[in-house]
């Protein structure tokens, strides 16, 4: 037994050149499979943890998938508002520990701006809860600062101390621009992966600054307040797009989300996020899943060549059959040498495979981070994908009894005088 | 009176994919030291023949035995053990495995054995100093052992080949044509040396060929048409 391995082994050397392409074709199928696998995971991972630590995410009544789309990754408009005396109704309930009021609506080339007040940056956590951290420069102060996500600042070159004008609506091309109220560029937030990095933060009362002159979506013809004269009007929100609550206690988070659902005032919506985002993640999730089967396609690809490989060499190998047959072989061993040489070349390919993926992830997590904000973690291998590689390693198994199979007709049919 | 090596009784075999019956043999006997020289023009069955004896073909009738095992009552791994621990054989050509050294060649038959494997080291002091004998003694030069034996000329391959058959003192060897890729001279002196062999290990030797020339040497001379009814049916029809 251990000598028929120590045949096969060295049989493969033998014919290395050819085993050798189809090992590093299985490799490089093995890593693709399990790198597109574990892009999937991380960026699914990092997707539903767009936002953590909040309980409840609360707005107008609608979907909740639209609900989550608008408040939390600032996409697409809200049907509804919520009256300002509704937020502090929410706010002031005694089960709630704080909350984070968000206000939309405007934009500033293409990114939104969103209107919130400090709690924003105490309390909002994204990730296995890593609160918000300031790459530089601090929270907003002054009625017109902003804060700045890590996106904005790279692809428009800001830094601390510019002054930007925001737009009135959302897109990119044919909107107002609010220019007699500049911004100061006060803190830029560190890259998060979240939406949080392509947001521009404003307090709400800067939001009911900028509108003052304005009415009903359009700028009031010659009637203009200047910013320095801003701060002397009421400046209370009117109205929130959405408010993202924290409770004192999780266990009260079904009763809160009632309380809501069932708010007499005016129809509002209360989502628990993780669910949400899970069910978002159905969604947006059909492309990561269709790069998967065609990743496992290339790994079926890679094992055909393979059996491919070794049925081929069959032929040439039959004179070599015979003489161990001649010595006693029986036809199980030359079953199992000729499967022994394909589940050997699976098993190294999909070795160098995962130290390739391994080796690839450390060169390139940092570079993946900082381009796209997808944390990779770097590890050799996770449970999930054991599981992959353990339906990869059962199909190549069952492929390589192929060859072995031939092998054994071939010997039984050829005895001692093969016929070529 | 001692079991005879080899017992053949009203053998009959077809392939199980061919049509007619391909042997037909009443009987067929050798014993220790016997040395047989097979003849009979090509497929006139001899291959066949040896693959019986080796039992990697089943008979459809009749009964082989070897040793006193008879090879129709065992299953067939018990065969394959049989043939590992007491035959020896040497091919037409290309007998030898192109990834293994001319040594590991010669060890193949130990691998499968360990009968053989004992016997070769009791006989020489190990594995290695007993196949390095044999070699020698098959004029197999000591610079030769490490090259592949795909460097080797046909009939260096076929001494290793011969060494092989012999390591581990099997009670039979068995040659299907292994010089029929000599030139003359070579294949003589070739006979010479396994049957000289064969003769100090006191083994039976069962050499096929299509060419009479070679039988001198042997001390039985067998045509197989003559012995293998199928042969005598058709010639007289
Ligand atoms: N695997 C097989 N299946 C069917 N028929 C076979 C098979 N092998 C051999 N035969 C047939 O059996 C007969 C005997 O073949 P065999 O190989 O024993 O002849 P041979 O005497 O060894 O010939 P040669 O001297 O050419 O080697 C031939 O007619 C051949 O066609
Ligand atoms: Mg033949």
């Amino acid at each position: 037994m251990k000598y028929l391995l120590s045949l096969a082994v060295r049989s493969a050397w033998n014919r290395k050149l050819t085993l050798g392409l189809t090992l590093i074709s299985m490799a490089l199928s093995v890593a693709l499979l399990v790198g597109v696998e574990r892009v999937r995971q991380d960026a699914q991972d990092s997707f539903e943890q767009s936002v953590s630590g909040t309980d409840l995410v609360v707005g107008a009544r609608t979907s909740p998938v639209q609900l989550m789309l608008y408040a939390v990754f600032h996409i697409g408009d809200a049907t509804n508002n919520i009256h300002w005396q509704t937020y502090k109704d929410i706010a002031s309930n005694p089960a709630v520990a704080w909350t984070i009021p968000v206000s939309m609506g405007d934009s500033h080339h293409g990114f939104p701006v969103v209107g919130t007040t400090t709690d924003y940056f105490a309390h909002f956590h994204y990730g296995e809860s890593a609160p918000l951290a300031f790459a530089s420069g601090i929270p907003f102060a002054g009625l017109f600062d902003t804060v700045i996500g890590a996106e904005v600042a790279d692809h428009l070159g800001y830094h601390l101390g510019d002054k930007i004008t925001l737009s009135h609506g959302t897109g990119d091309i044919g909107l107002t621009e609010h220019a007699d109220k500049p911004f100061l560029v006060t803190g830029i937030l560190a890259r998060t992966g979240t939406p949080i990095d392509r947001t521009v933060h404003v307090s709400l009362e800067a939001i009911e600054a900028i509108h003052l002159d304005w009415q009903s979506g359009a700028k009031i013809p010659g009637f203009s307040i200047p910013a320095e004269f801003a701060s002397k009007f009421d400046l209370t929100p009117k109205e929130v797009t959405a408010i993202l609550v924290g409770l004192k206690s999780r266990a009260g988070v079904f009763k809160m989300q009632r309380f809501v659902n069932e708010y007499h005032a005016e129809p509002l919506l209360a989502v628990l996020p993780g669910v949400a985002l899970d069910q978002l993640w159905q969604v947006v999730g059909i492309a990561e899943r269709a790069l998967l089967a065609v990743s496992g396609m290339v790994v079926v690809v890679g094992l055909c060549g393979l059996i491919a490989v070794i049925l081929a060499s069959l032929n040439e190998r039959r004179r070599e059959l015979a003489i161990l047959r001649s010595v006693g072989a029986r036809p199980l061993d030359i079953f199992l040498l000729l499967s022994a040489e394909g589940l050997f070349v699976t098993l190294s390919g999909t070795l160098i495979g995962m130290v390739l993926l391994t080796a690839v992830t450390a060169i390139f997590a940092p570079l993946i981070q900082a381009h796209y904000g997808l944390i990779i973690a770097p590890k050799f291998i996770s449970f999930d994908e054991l599981g992959l590689l353990g339906i990869v390693m059962g199909i190549s198994l069952l492929a390589s009894l192929a060859p072995g199979y031939g092998a054994y007709k071939l010997s039984l049919s050829d005895g001692l005088t093969p016929r070529i | 009176m001692k079991t005879p090596v080899i017992q053949i009784k009203d053998l009959a075999f077809r392939y199980p994919k061919a049509g007619g019956i391909c042997i037909d043999i009443q009987e067929l006997n050798a014993d220790a030291g016997d040395r047989l020289f097979i003849y009979g023009p090509s497929g006139s069955g001899k291959s066949t023949l040896l693959g019986l004896l080796g039992g990697v073909l089943s008979p459809e009738r009749g009964t082989i035995s070897l040793l006193g095992h008879e090879l129709t009552k065992m299953t067939p791994p018990a065969r394959d053990r049989l043939r590992a621990d007491h035959i020896g054989f040497v091919f037409q050509q290309f007998n030898l495995i192109p990834y293994l050294s001319v040594t590991d060649n010669v060890l193949l038959s130990c691998r499968f054995s360990s009968r053989r494997r004992n016997r070769a080291i009791a006989s020489g002091k190990s594995l290695l100093d007993e196949a390095a004998r044999l070699l020698d003694h098959l004029d197999i030069a000591p610079e030769l052992r490490h090259r592949p034996v795909t460097q080797l000329s046909v009939g260096q391959q076929q001494r290793v080949a011969a060494a092989r058959a012999l390591i581990g003192g099997p009670e039979i060897v068995i040659a299907d044509e292994p010089t029929s890729a000599l030139d003359a001279e070579r294949q003589t002196a070739f006979l010479d040396l396994l049957s000289r062999e064969c003769i100090a290990a006191n083994a039976t030797l069962l050499f096929v060929s299509h060419d009479r020339r070679l039988a001198s040497g042997f001390n039985r001379e067998i045509s197989l048409p003559s012995l293998n009814l199928v042969q005598a049916e058709q010639e007289a029809a």
